[in-house]
């Protein structure tokens, strides 16, 4: 099984392991992730401006050429999830931001939101099946007390990432228990880090990770993943950092066995 | 042809502000046939009415076209005022030129050309009007109540008190309802229990009145004043004759893991149970989903133990038939399933709890004795936190858009019994807006605030964060202050928006009663006919109409027996005479009429007919007129175009439609 890949830029700086254990394990998995052949970044942030669409450009492009090869567009980084998914909506059901989009393209065939965008999770969910997943677990993480770091780029607005119930999601949990290890529930999980007010007001980011440090942390937590370049950073940065912080796909990759295979 | 007179209403302003009357009379004047023509401000009136009668009389007039509202509103007024002049009544034609005119349209030039064109074209209906005779139908003199909550006890006792026979069907194995579930009542604060069980027993000692609990509606056909209703009587496993109700088979029963629906599931009952000690009838039923003895074939110990004998695990579901004259709705509501409300963290801990669940808290027959507890660890909490609104007055798709009307007084309500019973224990309430018009219902509410101190924020609660010590942290907005607060709390109560009961839409369906988006059933005129479905003979009482609190339910529950009981005493009904009817010259007896009929009414016979001086014997439909409504199914669906519906006969309707294209 192929999949058209979107690496995104935090991938190729800050994030490597992310990319390089998510390849790993769909190695493992039976699936390849078959990069896009040219993308840019996505942007980072989804545009809310509704008067332009350069921002929303990359995403489309990148749809489109999945679209072409006929596969699946699979993401990582929640917030490269978030943008594509979100332009993938508006071209989809927003038929001023599709006309305007293919106005600019001019592809040989318009882009109406065709492409089944699906982030590394929901393939391990939805695709490969967490009951497979742990029957393929040669390291099973026995033992260990993980908490879940959805963020809010994965899951809201609900209607259009359709991810997971915003409120109370389990895709992570079931994640957790499929490669062995046992998930602590704790109800900050799908709160914001504080994303990029990092940059401006650093201690309002410190309180917004604090709360979700200690809540994971109180609970009986003894490391947190997540699937952000972002949160990571935030959780990793500002708070004391006596919890340490994962990408899912590392865990994943151990899990399967082949941690030392990623490049 | 007719003489027509053709009368326009200004309907105040309603219709004269958008269609230029005078305009659409001078024109109509000039019609042939309208050998009549005038405007007036108020048609419906006594004196509008005086102007047909007088205009019948002086131009000897034969048919009336009056341009006003809705025929659904004023169009039996007009009948009658022309029955009164001497005139049929079906020689009457509305023209509705304010809801389709000039409610909705701005313009006045077009307005009123397309009220001059309605005209028209009731005009040229009437000239093909002839004389229609309402026939008569029995009325059976017994009222059917579905729903033996407080609105359904109430009204059948009324019913039952003017002298009617009544039945109640209940689904549950008692009456009672979400009445018997409730600790106390505001605003007067007097014990639920206190004043519905001695209406519960008044209607089960009724001699008018018979109860046929743990039953269901399954059939209804038939139509005002002669409806036929299957009841099914669901194996109660327990005979009725025999049981003594004295409990024992409860206590022995070894199956005890089911949740009380009593009690919201926040305990366990048996397999064999009564909902609740005061339960009418006071006889146990058999969950056979729970109980061993049908699960597995061994146990039988309620049997056993059994003085009375009543025990039969063969009792089968019993179907019974009965005639009707008025079917009364009383189905009530449930509160909403909290799943799109996570963020209350509602389904993750036992210390959130609905309002209804904490009315089973604070009852003395409850699931904590009516101490005041918190469920996880049975300990003394020290703040409540009340979050109203919760899935009401909601503009996402995740809860209903009404607001649930009931909510902020039993808030109050519960504020003020908790302060008072345990003054220690801190209460927070969090409102979008605090709604208690009613009777000394704002006074109420003010008691709660001022003398006992309960701390009103004006905000909504965004989360309830379950904390690693067991307590839960509540994150709201303060709206008037403009802050972000988080509190503390040891319990949370949602006051959890109200939905109509879900078994409402199949009884619907049956009744053919009407219902509206949020499974309300409709009324057949927001103010005017509030008890009373569009569906003739059936009635509505209670929230299965709409959000009400006791006070209200009960009154519309009287309201709703008097209306069953004006049909009840009439002796014989007049049938709408507009009922569709067959040429059997025409008719090929192709049952294609038949197939379509919603209401049985039509059926087959071999008639000989004279066809242009053949004589032969053929199969032709025939139509019940008792059973027909008018629907006009049948009229389009022949393919022979022998069906016709009088009243609005294919000629007529064409006539109208060649007016409006002229």
């Amino acid at each position: 099984m192929k999949y058209t890949y979107y690496p995104g830029c935090t991938l190729r700086t800050k994030a490597k392991d992310l990319d390089a254990y998510a390849k790993a394990s769909a190695k493992a998995l039976g699936f390849e992730l078959e990069e896009v052949t040219q993308w840019q970044c996505c942007g980072g942030v989804y545009p809310l401006g509704s008067d332009e669409i350069a921002t929303k450009l990359s995403s489309v492009r990148v749809l489109n050429e999945a679209k072409e090869k006929g596969q699946d567009l699979v993401t990582l980084c929640s917030a490269c999830h978030h943008v594509i998914k979100r332009v993938n909506d508006d071209m989809k059901n927003v038929p001023d931001i599709q006309s305007r989009a293919n106005n600019y393209m001019k592809l040989p065939e318009p882009y109406k939101g065709e492409t089944n965008v699906l982030h590394f999770l929901e393939v391990l969910r939805d695709r490969v099946g967490f009951d497979n997943l742990k029957k393929m677990v040669t390291n099973p993480l026995t033992g260990k007390k993980i908490g879940a770091y959805y963020g809010c780029l994965l899951l809201r607005p609900g209607e259009i990432l359709a991810f997971d119930n915003p409120e109370n999601p389990t895709i992570i949990e079931d994640f957790i228990k499929a490669i062995g290890a046992t998930p602590v529930v704790y109800p900050y999980r799908n709160e914001c880090c504080g994303g990029y007010i990092s940059l401006k007001e650093k201690d309002m980011a410190k309180s917004m990770c604090d709360t979700i440090v200690e809540s994971a942390k109180g609970f009986g937590a003894e490391m947190l993943i997540t699937a952000c370049p972002l949160c990571m950073y935030n959780l990793n940065k500002n708070t004391v950092g006596d919890v340490p912080v994962y990408y899912f796909t590392e865990l994943l990759a151990e899990a399967l066995g082949v941690k030392e295979d990623a490049e | 042809m007719q003489r027509i007179g053709v009368f326009v209403c200004h309907c105040g302003s309603n219709i004269a502000a958008t269609v230029d009357v005078k305009k659409v009379v001078e024109i109509i004047s000039q019609e042939p046939s309208v050998v009549h023509c005038e405007d007036y401000q108020y048609m419906c009136s006594e004196a509008g009415q005086a102007k047909i009668l007088d205009a019948v009389k002086e131009k000897n007039l034969s048919g009336i076209v009056v341009c006003s509202c809705s025929p659904r509103m004023h169009e039996g007024t007009f009948r009658k005022a022309a029955e009164r002049a001497g005139l049929n009544p079906y020689m009457v034609e509305i023209a509705n030129i304010r809801e389709h005119c000039s409610w909705i349209h701005k313009d006045m030039e077009e307005a009123t050309e397309k009220a001059v064109i309605l005209a028209r074209a009731a005009i040229a209906k009437v000239n093909l009007n002839a004389p229609l005779f309402p026939g008569e139908s029995r009325v059976t003199k017994r009222a059917l109540v579905i729903g033996g909550g407080i609105a359904g006890i109430q009204t059948a006792l009324d019913i039952a008190d003017a002298g009617y026979e009544v039945d109640i069907v209940e689904k549950t194995p008692s009456i009672g309802g979400r009445m018997s579930q409730l600790d106390k009542t505001f605003p007067t604060l007097d014990c639920s229990a206190c004043i519905l069980t001695p209406k519960m027993v008044e209607a089960a000692a009724h001699e008018k009145i018979n109860i046929y609990t743990y039953s269901e509606v399954d059939k209804v056909t038939g139509f005002v004043g002669d409806f036929t209703v299957d009841i099914r009587k669901k194996a109660r496993s327990v005979d009725m004759d025999k049981c003594t109700g004295c409990g024992v088979c409860q206590e022995k029963c070894p199956s005890k893991k089911t949740p009380s629906e009593f009690n919201r599931g926040l305990n366990n009952r048996s397999a064999i149970y009564t909902p609740f000690a005061q339960a009418i009838p006071n006889v146990p039923v058999i969950d056979r989903d729970a109980c061993i003895k049908f699960k597995t074939g061994k146990c039988g110990l309620c049997e056993k133990v059994c003085q009375a004998g009543a025990i039969n695990y063969d009792q089968v579901d019993e179907i019974v038939t009965e005639k009707y004259g008025a079917i009364v709705v009383a189905t009530g509501f449930d509160t909403i399933k909290l799943d799109n409300y996570d963020e209350y963290a509602y389904n993750q801990s036992k210390d959130v709890i609905t309002s209804l669940e904490l009315e089973r808290v604070m009852n003395a027959a409850g699931p904590t004795k009516g101490h005041l507890e918190r469920l996880s660890d049975g300990k003394h909490p020290e703040h409540i936190v009340f979050v109203q609104c919760v899935g009401s007055r909601c503009n996402d798709n995740r809860g209903k858009s009404y607001c649930s009307k009931i909510c902020c007084m039993y808030t109050a309500k519960h504020a003020m019994l908790i302060r008072d019973k345990y003054p220690d224990v801190k209460v927070t309430v969090f409102y979008i807006d605090v709604r208690t018009p009613g009777k000394n219902f704002d006074e109420f509410y003010r008691r709660a605030v001022e003398e006992y101190g309960v701390n009103y924020i004006k905000g909504q609660v965004g989360k309830v964060a379950p904390q690693p010590d067991g307590s839960l942290l509540v994150q709201a907005s303060d709206l008037l202050d403009n802050k972000q607060i988080k509190m503390k709390a040891d319990m949370v109560v949602l006051a959890t928006a109200i939905e109509p009961e879900a078994s409402v839409r199949g009884i619907a369906t049956m009744l053919t009663a009407s219902i509206d988006t949020n499974n309300f059933l409709t009324e057949s005129h927001a103010k005017l006919r509030p008890v009373e479905s569009p569906t003739a003979g059936i009635f509505l009482s209670g929230v299965c109409q709409g959000p009400k609190d006791i006070p209200e339910t009960v009154a519309q529950a009287g309201a709703a027996a008097v209306k069953a009981i004006g049909l009840l005493a009439k002796d014989k009904l007049l049938t709408n005479p507009c009922t569709a009817k067959s040429d059997e010259l025409l008719c090929n007896g192709c049952s294609v009429c038949a197939n379509v009929c919603p209401y049985g009414a039509i059926s087959y016979e071999v008639v000989q007919v004279n066809d242009h001086g053949i004589r032969e014997d053929r199969r032709v439909a025939r139509v019940n007129n008792a059973l027909c409504q008018g629907c006009g199914a049948c009229t389009v669906a022949c393919p022979s175009g022998a069906m016709d519906l009088q009243g609005f006969s294919n000629r007529q309707i064409i006539a109208e439609v060649d007016a409006i294209c002229r």
